[in-house]
């Protein structure tokens, strides 16, 4: 196939696609930026970081080599490791800071509900693309359930970030197999009619609490409203080109919480300003847009749900997370994608890329 | 057909797909612009008002540590307290360039190089805007001095703090402990909010494993700083809970007697109250100043103390394993008697050796031409080696272990400080389990004088010797006798913890025991005959003990004189006084000191003078005879009445 037409370029050969490359490899730069100046200075911080930025990197270079059409055969053998070790997480999992998430390998701690993210919706595009397009109900009832099924698990850990991210990763399958608006249309007032016993029963304390002082933050200004309060501040201040570099005032004052994971956005927000925000945000778009592209060029009903469903994700990742420190969303653990510091949701963010990647580099390349 | 239909389901498809992805992009478009709205509203639109907001922002919560609980001896003597000192700390944010900062105070005060690293270190953890600490209790010259120069050390600061200090810290090291600097590894462990502030954690003894009572609840102070992060006034304050302070068992007046009587000898004892299983005192010999470890020890001093062939650092009390020698002879002799293996007027010809059935080797008694004809009496007297290799092939390992394992041999005592050894009373079980091997026979003989496999720690040696002297009695040996809360009028006193009750076929048994022990001291023929002085208000009951050293650790370094003092025979004793109302029951072990009557009984006999000089005759006297629990029969297994876990009660 390489001999016909033009040569592919040395990064096509390596399956990978230059220009969201180039994108994720800016991100990643602002991402260490902000995270020096938002971890006071540690240099020891970046480094951990750097050699997780390059861990996630291989495993995004390795994922792109495996053809789509292998992982859609993998992904029910996947789906169902990844199901186990949810229920085991749940049994004998270690608990970090009051939720059940870990499962304790020996070696190293594993987040199974962090691997979900991917295998879900690998799970569904597998189970989707090999029945009737747009799906019957049947179909539509059984990846429904294929679905909710790790969702509660996770919500159960507690991990109401993650529940949240895995559950808009199968949605998005869903809807890009082209479910009728009328069945969308009635799920979403069903959603409502369920949120309530959700409410009641699902939801844990502090997460009801969370989302109490989202609606009415000045409520609890110095219990849980103040992250948000500060965080408010923090962004306000930073004004049309912000503070400057490492001269933000609220996040290195120990005001604003989690400087360094989750409320990253907010450091950001006051040294660049709103210039700054608008130019992340393009970055952001920009790699959104690559994605739809990729997905819009894909051939296979596979590649096509699997890769909508990751880029969408990543866009659900942005809003949550920028909505919920900027006072618009509850506070959910939804870290600032490819920014945050932390390990295990930067490697599954780059396998998300590997994948589409993959997708972009194994077509068949047909005459037309 | 199908194929034209194929494609046509194809066709349908894939304009369904680029549909739904316009439908995706507007999504895009729509969630992104909501946030670009959201966010210029917050920078924009409210500008002025979060700018004022974030000027005004100058409330900081800081924690405030709570003060560390106090450690008492038994009589209320303090053994760790908290004392006033300064403290030089540095805030890297407002110093240009630190090494030479620290080159410039290093000619003001003295810097060691593990000041210096520990300082490095934390400032890569810390935020730049926090202080970090440099050097802990500066003298008050070295305070004035720096005071003076603070103009030209921009970002340093001196700071009152409270640190640990040990007022006998050689004699309680083992004990207490001491804390240090909580280190990465801790400071996973520990609560994060509750040691906000603090610098301190317990590192071994009491210090550690009371940690949790002794730290106390952290408190808040609202602070309004100027924009560099200096603090202005005090807002609001939440105080500190400070930890509870602890009162031990121990007697330290006692303490220092065992002490002073080891001289320069290592070892270790331990001495228990029958009656509770309070520690009374506890040495290891040799000691350290844990006072050295508070602020971080320099490492030539630190690899002093560690690589010293003498290892202070080693707490024999809990971690030594010993073979207990002759002092197992008691129990043997009274395992015997209540096993109905043998009966009250037992007894053998020693002709100076044993010999197995069948088997030429011979067993050699310690007395070359033996004792003679010899009953139970004279078999602890004058320490009888063939007696008991003949008891212990009639009783057998198993029976041996079994019975022994009541008085605790072999098991954990489950003392209140962290890391103790369990000894070892071995079975044929264990053998197969741990060895991979069968049990000989010989192996049983050399383990009824206290050889061979059988190991004992000092606390374990004494906690039996608690046991047999009070008729049974088997409790958990406790360090702390009770928790005094801040808001509490009085102490909470820790219950005394009954492991188990020992089983009594025959009060006589061990009435015949506690007679032939005090005939260890109070006989013409006794090994322990120098202990009886004829003023003595009472009367000691004891057996003695010299165990063979079999191999000497591969250390390094070692020059002859040293290695041929570390061949000698370990000295040990275990007694117990008044024999007839015993208070104090203790165990001596003497490290290579050679016979245990010379050496190791004199130091417990100064340790039982000096505890029983506080009783009354009277109070000395009564008797309290044992009483039979089962009429017939092998004891049964052993009840265990509760957990061992600390039991708290009010009381007053």
């Amino acid at each position: 196939m390489a001999s016909q037409g033009a040569s592919p370029s040395l990064l096509f050969r390596l399956h990978i696609d230059g220009t969201l490359l180039i994108f994720l490899i800016l991100l990643m730069i602002i991402g260490q930026a902000i995270l020096y100046s938002a971890s006071g200075e540690s240099d020891a911080l970046i480094q951990r970081q750097a050699i997780r930025l390059g861990i996630a990197f291989i495993v995004m270079l390795l994922i792109a080599q495996i053809s789509p059409d292998t992982m859609c055969r993998w992904s029910p053998l996947l789906f169902i490791i990844g199901t186990i070790m949810l229920i085991a997480v749940l049994l004998v999992g270690t608990k970090v800071l009051g939720a059940q998430r870990w499962l304790n390998l020996g070696l190293f701690r594993f987040q199974p509900s962090e691997m979900m993210k991917l295998a879900v919706p690998m799970m569904l595009a597998a189970y989707l693309s090999k029945r009737h397009i747009p799906p019957r109900n049947k179909h539509l009832f059984i990846a429904l359930i294929i679905l909710l099924l790790p969702v509660v698990l996770i919500a159960k850990q507690p991990d109401l970030g993650t529940s949240l991210l895995v559950s808009s990763a199968g949605l998005f399958v869903i809807f890009m197999a082209g479910v009728s608006w009328h069945i969308i249309f009635g799920f979403i007032f069903a959603g409502i009619a369920f949120t309530i016993p959700m409410w009641l029963f699902l939801m844990r304390d502090y997460q009801r609490q969370r989302v109490l002082t989202m609606l009415n933050p000045d409520s609890d200004p110095l219990g849980s409203g103040y992250h948000i309060i500060q965080s408010k501040i923090a962004i306000g201040s930073g004004g049309d080109f912000g503070k400057g570099w490492l001269n933000g005032t609220q996040s290195h004052l120990e005001f604003l919480p989690e400087r360094h994971t989750d409320f990253i956005f907010s450091v950001f927000a006051e040294e660049f300003g709103f210039s700054g925000v608008l130019i992340l945000l393009t970055v952001y778009l920009l790699v959104i847009f690559r994605g739809i592209y990729i997905t819009m060029q894909a051939q296979g009903t596979f590649s096509r749900l699997l890769g909508s469903s990751i880029i969408l994700t990543f866009l659900i990742y942005i809003f949550v997370n920028i909505g919920m420190v900027s006072g618009i969303l509850p506070v959910v653990g939804v870290p600032l994608p490819m920014v945050s510091y932390g390990g295990t949701s930067i490697v599954t963010l780059m396998a998300g890329f590997g994948i589409l990647m993959s997708i972009h580099t194994h077509r068949k390349l047909l005459a037309h | 057909m199908a194929y034209k239909q194929h494609l046509k389901d194809h066709f349908i498809e894939q304009r369904m797909f680029y549909n739904r992805s316009i439908v995706a992009i507007v999504f895009t478009l729509i969630l992104f612009l909501i946030l670009a709205f959201r966010l210029f509203f917050l920078q924009i639109m409210q500008y002025d008002y979060f700018a004022t907001l974030s000027q005004n922002n100058r409330v900081s919560v800081q924690p405030i540590p709570p003060t560390r609980g106090l450690i008492y001896d038994r009589n209320g003597i303090i053994l760790a307290e908290n004392l006033p000192s300064y403290t030089l700390q540095i805030t890297p944010e407002q110093t240009t360039d630190i090494d030479a900062l620290l080159k410039d105070i290093s000619a003001l005060v003295n810097l060691r190089d593990i000041d210096i690293k520990k300082f490095k270190k934390e400032v890569q953890r810390k935020r730049r805007f926090e202080g970090i600490p440099l050097r802990f209790r500066l003298s008050d010259k070295e305070v004035a001095i720096v005071s003076v120069n603070l103009h030209r050390l921009p970002g340093v600061e001196i700071k009152a703090q409270l640190t640990r200090y040990y007022p006998y810290g050689k004699e309680t090291a083992h004990i207490v402990g001491y804390v240090g600097r909580i280190n990465e590894q801790e400071l996973k462990s520990l609560p994060v909010t509750n040691y906000r502030g603090t610098n301190h954690t317990g590192k071994l003894g009491i210090e550690k494993s009371y940690e949790a009572l002794l730290h106390g609840q952290v408190g808040h102070e609202k602070v309004e700083t100027n924009v560099r992060g200096r603090i202005l006034r005090v807002l609001e304050r939440s105080n500190p809970v400070p930890g509870d302070d602890l009162y031990l068992n121990i007697d330290i007046k006692l303490q220092q007697v065992a002490i002073k009587a080891f001289e320069n000898k290592r070892g270790a004892l331990v001495a228990i109250d029958p009656a509770n299983g309070q520690v009374l005192a506890m040495v290891s010999m040799p000691d350290y100043d844990a006072n050295l470890f508070v602020n971080g020890i320099d490492t030539k001093s630190y690899n002093e103390l560690n690589t010293s062939w003498e290892r202070p650092l080693f707490n024999r009390t809990v971690l030594g394993s010993y073979p207990p020698g002759s002092t197992m002879k008691p129990f043997y002799a009274l395992a015997g008697l209540e096993l109905n293996v043998i009966q009250l007027d037992h007894s053998i010809f020693c002709p100076g050796y044993y010999q197995l059935k069948g088997k030429a080797h011979k067993y050699r008694d310690w007395k070359k031409w033996g004792h003679g004809k010899t009953d139970i009496k004279k078999s602890i007297v004058q320490s009888c080696d063939v007696f008991y290799y003949d008891l212990a092939v009639q009783m057998g390992i198993d029976k041996m272990h079994k019975y022994m394992s009541y008085f605790g041999f072999g098991q954990y005592t489950d003392i209140d400080i962290v890391g103790e050894h369990s000894g070892l009373m071995p079975s044929r079980k264990w053998k197969k389990r741990v060895r991979k091997q069968v049990w000989f026979p010989g192996e049983t003989v050399i383990a009824g004088i206290g050889q061979g496999y059988v190991l004992v720690t000092p606390v374990q040696l004494a906690l039996a010797t608690a046991t047999l002297a009070n008729g049974g009695q088997h409790f958990q040996p406790q360090l702390v006798s009770s928790i005094q809360r801040k808001d509490d009028a009085l102490p909470r006193q820790i219950l005394p913890q009954l492991i188990h009750n020992i089983n009594i076929t025959r009060p006589e048994n061990w009435l015949k025991i506690y007679e032939s022990m005090q005939a260890v001291i109070h006989s013409r023929r006794g090994t322990a005959r120098r202990l009886n002085k004829p003023d003595l208000r009472y009367k000691i009951a004891g057996k003695t003990g010299t165990a063979q050293v079999f191999s000497v650790a591969q250390d390094a370094s070692y020059n002859e004189d040293e290695l041929e003092e570390r061949l000698k025979d370990h000295a040990i004793f275990m007694s117990f006084a008044p024999a007839n109302n015993p208070k104090i029951a203790i165990a001596v072990i003497i490290e290579n000191g050679g016979h245990g009557g010379a050496v190791a009984a004199p130091i417990a006999g100064q340790v039982i003078e000096a505890y029983l000089s506080q009783f009354s005759d009277a109070q000395l006297r009564s008797s309290i005879p044992p009483k039979t629990t089962v009429k017939t029969g092998l004891p049964s297994d052993i009840k265990k009445p509760s957990s061992n876990t600390h039991k708290e009660h009010s009381h007053g």
